[in-house]
């Protein structure tokens, strides 16, 4: 791990620098809130922003994304033969992720890259990324990642966590790919001011003002929180949209749809959300989770729960709070997961007593 | 990388309607590569992704056996958009197959058990599959006793009725064929639902056999207590789920039922393990 | 509206009590400033959450559908005249539904206050006129009239249309409302324009569909962008089919929207597909006179035929 020292007046000139060798993608303030999007030549990433509004998870996970390419026309040997669509596997970079979205690329990780499968397209595009950090001193009052297993300055999925100094940055250089980046931007200004890290990180966590607990979701019976009683009054508000799952960094779950255009086709994955009634319907008409207390249950026993028996990887969530500011009823994971974690067993049978 | 969303092509080879309401077809698919055939080594109670360009995907359990070898075969209903489009398919026409998906049932705990198995409707598929594994000379040795109950709305909505009248005259296998009803007077099997006719015919449960259900919710509903009766234990009761899939290995996330993903960790669970999950299936 | 909380709570307490309803549907409060949540009350400990504010966007009419229960429900103007339309359009029967009617001042815009402040946005308080805003560093005080929703701001049915019992007196309507004036600018637009306008007003969908299903009026069993069996409308980022999304959305609420303002407000990349079905009600009242919801006696403008019905537009 080596610290170097970027004046502000090289940071625009490194990044020009690194995109002879990269394809940069950084947040960019459209109308009236950040995104993260390809920066355009000489165009920088803007942090006038604690994060944006939905989280850069489509970097690697395309709410669309063309899978595979066919033609239907007979006439050609290879009709309705699929075939994988070509990809740009050049290297990029993804400057001023924050370090809670940078977390959640290991989360989706585990989902994506398995030991028996692998989905090419996701492990692809992870593989041909940089994540250049940027450490977050000014965390909201809906943030409460350093009690979803991160933290303003976590590492954790991170090759660079850069951290603002006023008139320079100050970057922590984590891995081989983060060495790289720094080389090719021409960082090289050797620095010797972990302390900065370290108070810096200190201060930050000092600002964060909301937490949850999940110290008991591990141990709690599957079944017994599966049939709480407070499930109905969590989901009363719930239209059902999918506007906390689409802005969730950790949500992973996908449609798979073909569409032909004349004769040609692609199969395409497509975002989904547990959230929506048709997610989970048969053919037949049966749904297994016919009723939106259901399915908003599923979502939360996925994220604090399921997950968290699955893989003894925490919870399924890095706190970036985005399903807290979008929802557009209130619905507060923060709440949901002080039932979940303060839910004795014995409770529910005193009550029904 | 090996790409798991990319669909083996293959041909169909043949056609086969299978009940008189022309709601069930066996499809016999070759693969056009060499090789693939190998790469889609399978065993009974698996499943795989037929995969029609321009419609979509549709998991269907594998219908033929692993001793079968030169071509694979899949029982489709027609219901949605995929299988209907696939019902209008003709000989010849080429899709996709990909797989083999989810697991197996469990053929080394059941070495050296008697083996009950009991199957209502077009779920009897991937039964089939087994029946024929454990028939295969090589295998038959392997398994105790094998019974079979299996039932359909009438005579003319048995699926492999060939196949059902050759196993009838073994005396390797106990076969118990039944329907809800017929008018058909020269009709010499079993007339009364699965339950009941699994009640009156089945062995008894114990530690050395098992019983395999695959069939409508409604026959499972009413054949899982009469399994208890008979004495069979939960974990002795295998069963194979059936959700919404699209991926098929455990990544797109709609066939969860709690932290099981009824197409990667299943869809062959046994009763006692699905008594652990949220039943939303 | 200050002081409605209370009688709000006082009201559903004698409903629940004396056995008036079985719930009580109102908001409470949020954990966010700005933010409440519907919710529904059947114990007199949900009823202490209860409260009324500015707060209170979302129409509550939305979770009236189909329910069987006999239900109260907390509604202002435009929520009333949705559960009009819903008892019009059988989704609710009138004597299963008691209506405490809130005379409404209007509901304040939550993004546009974000984007007055510098820096977030920890607390917010209200008189009857006057919004304040608290940040870290500040405190700002804003007339209430200047940050209202839009909709709110060029609403004339701020009182209930129907109701059983009123929470307060009933509030001045607003007069003098000109609540066409960025709709004719569209019109005016030549097609190259409209084509670009439209193009840029939903190139920030993420189809997560928060404005149908905060909608009243979007309760089809199956929307036809779910529907498989044929499939309308592709399913993934095409702006065709995101353009076929809102605009035949907008099309299904055309003489049956409120401009409630629920879909704006849950929206939650800020896209105004209010634009669309505004315009639509423009046309109704133009064509047919028509204004969604505010009497049971009246069949919908696209409900009836009329020998006289305008008939210019499909020439």
């Amino acid at each position: 791990m080596t610290l170097v020292k970027i004046d502000k007046k090289n940071w625009a000139e490194g990044l020009k620098a690194a995109a002879d060798a990269y394809r940069l993608y950084g947040p960019v303030k459209g109308k009236d809130y950040h995104q993260f999007k390809a920066l355009e030549k000489g165009e920088t990433p803007e942090f006038d922003m604690v994060n944006t509004r939905l989280s850069p998870k489509a970097l690697l996970f395309p709410q669309s994304e063309e899978m595979l390419e066919y033609s239907l026309d007979e006439s050609r040997e290879d009709h309705h033969i699929m075939k994988a669509v070509a990809r740009d596997n050049t290297p990029r970079a993804v400057i001023g992720i924050r370090p809670c979205d940078a977390k959640s690329t290991l989360l989706v990780k585990l989902n994506f890259d398995t030991p028996e499968v692998k989905d090419p397209y996701w492990l692809g595009a992870y593989q041909n990324t940089t994540f250049i950090g940027m450490a977050c001193d000014a965390p909201l009052s809906t943030c409460f990642c350093t009690t979803a297993g991160c933290g303003p300055y976590h590492e954790e999925g991170l090759d660079m966590l850069v951290m603002d100094r006023g008139d320079a940055y100050l970057a922590k250089i984590l891995t081989d790919k983060g060495k790289a980046f720094a080389d090719a931007a021409g960082w090289k200004a050797a620095a010797d001011d972990q302390a900065a890290f370290e108070s810096g990180k200190a201060a930050a966590e000092a600002r964060m003002v909301s937490s949850i607990k999940t110290d008991n979701l591990a141990d709690t019976d599957l079944l017994e929180l599966h049939g709480a009683p407070f499930w109905d009054d969590i989901a009363f508000a719930c239209l059902n949209c999918g506007t906390c799952t689409f802005s969730c960094p950790t949500c992973w779950c996908f449609d798979i749809q073909d569409e032909v255009h004349g004769k040609a086709g692609v199969r395409m994955k497509n975002w989904d959300s547990c959230m929506f009634p048709i997610f989970t319907v048969h053919t037949t008409g049966h749904n297994p989770r016919d009723t939106k207390t259901q399915r908003v249950r599923q979502r939360f026993m996925h994220k604090l729960k399921y997950f968290v028996d699955k893989y003894e990887a925490g919870i399924m969530c890095v706190g970036c709070g985005r399903c807290v500011r979008q929802c557009p009823v209130n619905i507060d994971i923060r709440r949901v997961s002080e039932l979940m974690n303060s839910f004795k067993p014995a409770d529910a049978c005193a009550v029904q007593g | 990388m090996q790409n798991p969303y990319l669909p083996y092509p293959v041909r169909i080879d043949d056609i086969t309607v299978e009940a008189e309401d022309k709601s069930l077809k066996t499809f016999t698919f070759v693969f056009l590569n060499e090789g693939d055939e190998e790469k889609f080594a399978y065993q009974a109670g698996q499943f795989a992704e037929l995969s029609i360009p321009g419609k979509g995907e549709i998991p269907i359990g594998i219908a033929s056996s692993p001793v079968e070898k030169g071509f694979v075969k899949f029982t489709v209903n027609r219901a949605g958009v995929v299988t209907t489009h696939l019902h209008n398919m003709k000989v010849g026409d080429i899709m996709g197959l990909r797989g083999p998906l989810g697991n197996c049932y469990p053929w080394e705990a059941l070495e050296g058990k008697n083996v009950l198995i009991v199957g209502g409707g077009f779920a009897f598929t991937t039964l089939r599959s087994s029946i024929v594994y454990m028939l295969d000379p090589a295998n038959r040795p392997k398994f105790g006793n094998i019974d079979v109950v299996y039932g359909a709305r009438s005579p003319g909505m048995l699926l492999y009725k060939n196949e059902l009248v050759e196993w009838e005259k073994r005396d390797d296998i106990n076969m118990h064929i039944t329907v809800d009803a017929t008018s058909d007077p020269d009709w010499k099997y079993n007339v009364g639902f699965v339950p009941p006719i699994t009640e009156q015919k089945a062995p008894p449960g114990g530690d050395d056999t098992y019983a395999i259900v695959c069939g409508p919710p409604i026959m499972i509903k009413f054949t899982q207590p009469v399994l208890e009766k008979l004495g069979y234990a939960h974990d002795h009761i295998i069963m194979s789920l059936e959700n919404r899939m699209k991926c098929g290995f455990g990544m797109c996330g709609r066939c969860g039922i709690g932290k099981e993903l009824v197409c990667k960790d299943g869809p062959v669970f046994t009763l006692d393990q699905i008594n652990k999950t949220p039943r939303e299936y | 509206m200050v002081g409605y909380t209370e009688k709000i709570k006082e009201i559903a307490s004698r409903l629940l009590k004396e056995c008036t309803v079985d719930m009580v549907i109102g908001f409470r409060k949020g954990t966010m400033p700005m933010m409440n949540e519907p919710c529904f009350a059947t114990t007199p400990e949900a009823i202490d959450t209860l409260v009324w504010d500015s707060n209170c966007g979302i129409n509550l009419a939305n979770y009236l559908t189909n329910r069987k229960e006999k239900v109260a429900v907390i509604a202002k103007g435009c929520d009333s005249r949705n559960i009009v339309t819903h008892i019009i359009e059988n989704k609710i029967k009138r004597d299963q539904v008691y209506i405490v009617g809130v005379p409404c001042t209007g509901m304040i815009d939550k993004r546009k206050i974000t984007g007055m402040v510098a820096g977030e946005i920890l607390g917010v308080s209200e008189t009857e006129n006057t919004i304040k805003v608290q940040t870290a560093d500040a405190e700002t005080l804003f007339d209430k009239a200047e940050v209202l929703q839009q909709n709110c701001a060029l609403c004339i049915h701020r009182n209930p249309v129907i109701h059983d019992e009123m929470v307060a007196d009933a509030v001045q309507e607003q007069t003098d409302v000109d609540r066409y004036a960025d709709i004719r600018k569209i019109e005016e637009m030549d097609s190259e324009d409209k084509w670009r306008f439209f193009d840029d007003l939903l190139s920030p969908c993420i189809r997560c569909y928060a404005c149908r299903n905060a909608c009243p009026l979007c309760y089809c069993p199956t929307c036809f962008v779910d529907e498989a069996k044929p499939q309308w409308v592709g399913k993934g980022q095409d702006p065709v089919d995101v353009r076929t999304f809102h605009f035949l959305r907008a099309y299904h609420c055309a003489g049956r929207c409120t401009d409630c303002g629920a879909c704006e407000r849950a929206c939650p990349v800020g896209i105004n597909m209010r634009l669309l079905t505004r315009k639509l009600e423009k046309d109704c009242q133009e064509q047919f006179g028509w204004e969604a919801g505010l009497s049971l006696d009246q069949r919908p403008a696209l409900d009836v035929y009329q020998a006289n019905d305008p008939g210019a537009f499909i020439k």
